[in-house]
């Protein structure tokens, strides 16, 4: 991680409907500074919609963290979803396209996967779980580390 | 500071109880003239004074019960609404609730010297002990006035987030049998709840076989919107009537599909037009330009 990746973290709560929202407006406005076009713009701020609401929903509430991120070739935006929730039992099932534990679509978290560049998940039942995705303003092969 | 929570008899803060009762007369008139009280019945000071007093009465209630600093306490309850009223006028001619507080906290000064005046010698513990209750009581009635404007804030705020859930999803009719819904903003599960409701309404009222959900201005299609749209199709389904989603952009068309969406069964074109072109072209009539029609031929 570069020291200058930690440049301006905004945290934000995620605590209801409303909440969703602003989430989904900042990443946007994140996204479109950093120079993200309007693709990947729709992509970024949809797969935060999904792990914001997963958050919310399964989660209990959490919070978001937005961090801009450049590792001097390529500018990009990282977004780490917290909860102190139930935790996630089977992640392998949870990543699984169409499962859900409720009346979901299932398409969440393996849709968020898809939609971002780096997708990490740490899960514990019984003590939380935190996604971070990372989504790089042009494609770059997968050796990046801005997940950790 | 620690004030006994039950008072016994001919405690501080029952002193301040019977000081209130004793009193009730000249800290209502020298409160009517306070700014709080005043700039809010500006017609007449007679009404200012009824209010000033009700709020002595409420006062000297909850110092009896020895609960100066509850903002919970049962003698609050009969004041509670005109202060909150109160505090919404004075909000809505521009003051901050900073100034509102301010106001209420000036309503303790008149109060303690009034106080002060009940006891020969101001420097005996007993007058010590009665000032601070009653200033403790003065600062829980400013906790109170701020709670309950807080609170009818965010009563107004969620009115005025229903009404907007009606304005927002408007069935306009398009065609004889054909009805569209221009759907604006988030997709929230309230908002498509509403959406699917009116629609269903006008598919029945209108007699509608063709019925159209435009998401143009719908900035983010996750998955549980398109759940939504999904089951909005359904359910018009079941009435009877073909659904079509327009106004697909690109960017949402790609993230969609990445997804992992599968809109399959789910009629879909480009633009309203299009999708009104389809509709009419299912029910048998063709638009042509009318000079355009008679040249071409
Ligand atoms: N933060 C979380 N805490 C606990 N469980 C979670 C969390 N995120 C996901 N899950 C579990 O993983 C499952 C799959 O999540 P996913 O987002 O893919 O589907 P979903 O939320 O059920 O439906 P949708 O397609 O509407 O998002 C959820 O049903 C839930 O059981
Ligand atoms: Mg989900």
């Amino acid at each position: 991680m570069p020291a200058s990746g930690q440049a301006s973290a905004t945290s934000l709560p995620i605590g209801s409907d409303a909440d969703l929202a602003w989430v989904r407006q900042q990443v946007r406005q994140c996204a479109a500074q950093l120079g993200f076009g309007l693709v990947q713009q729709t992509k970024v701020v949809t797969a935060a919609s999904e792990l914001a609401r997963n958050t919310l929903v399964h989660g209990g509430g959490g919070r978001v963290e937005i961090t801009p991120l450049d590792d001097g070739r390529t500018r990009g935006l990282r977004m780490r979803f917290t909860d102190e929730g139930p935790g996630i039992r089977d992640l392998d099932l949870a990543m699984t396209d169409g499962w859900t534990s409720g009346g979901g679509l299932g398409l969440g978290l393996s849709g968020a996967k898809r939609l971002v560049h780096e997708f990490a998940v740490d899960t514990e039942p019984g003590r939380g779980t935190t996604v971070t995705a990372v989504a790089w303003v042009t494609p770059v092969p997968s050796s990046r580390t801005g997940v950790g | 500071m620690d004030v006994p929570e039950q008072a016994a008899a001919g405690s501080a803060p029952q002193r301040v109880s019977g000081f209130f009762e004793r009193r009730r007369e000249q800290i209502a008139q020298r409160w009517a003239d306070a700014p709080l009280f005043r700039s809010v019945f500006t017609v007449s000071r007679d009404e200012a004074v009824e209010a000033c007093k009700a709020v002595v009465d409420a006062l000297s209630d909850v110092t009896a019960t020895g609960r100066i600093e509850d903002i919970g306490a049962p003698g609050f309850a009969t004041v509670r609404r005109q202060l909150g009223g109160m505090a919404a006028t004075r909000a809505r001619t521009g003051c901050t609730s900073a100034q509102i507080a301010d106001e209420v906290a000036a309503l303790r000064g008149p109060a303690v010297e009034l106080l002060r005046e009940e006891f020969p010698d101001p420097s005996t513990a007993d007058a010590h002990e009665s000032v601070l209750a009653l200033t403790l009581v003065m600062s829980t009635l400013r906790l109170v006035v701020m709670e309950t404007a807080l609170t009818e804030g965010a009563d107004l705020i969620e009115r005025q987030r229903q009404q907007l859930l009606e304005v927002a999803t408007p069935v306009i009719k398009l065609w004889e049998g054909t009805v569209a819904v221009p759907l604006i903003g988030t997709l929230d599960s309230a908002r498509s709840q509403v959406v699917m409701e009116s629609l269903l309404e006008a598919i029945v009222d209108q007699r509608a076989r063709y019925a159209i959900l435009d998401i143009t201005g719908v900035p983010t299609v996750d998955s549980l919107v398109a759940q939504h749209l999904m089951k909005t199709v359904a359910a018009a389904r079941l009435m009877g009537a073909e659904c079509i989603v327009s106004g697909i952009r690109p960017a949402i068309a790609q993230t969609i599909v990445q997804l992992g969406i599968d809109l399959g069964t789910v009629v879909t074109r480009a633009s309203l037009a299009d999708a009104l072109a389809y509709a009419l072209g299912r029910q048998g009539i063709e638009v042509s330009r009318a000079d355009a029609g008679a040249s071409a031929r």
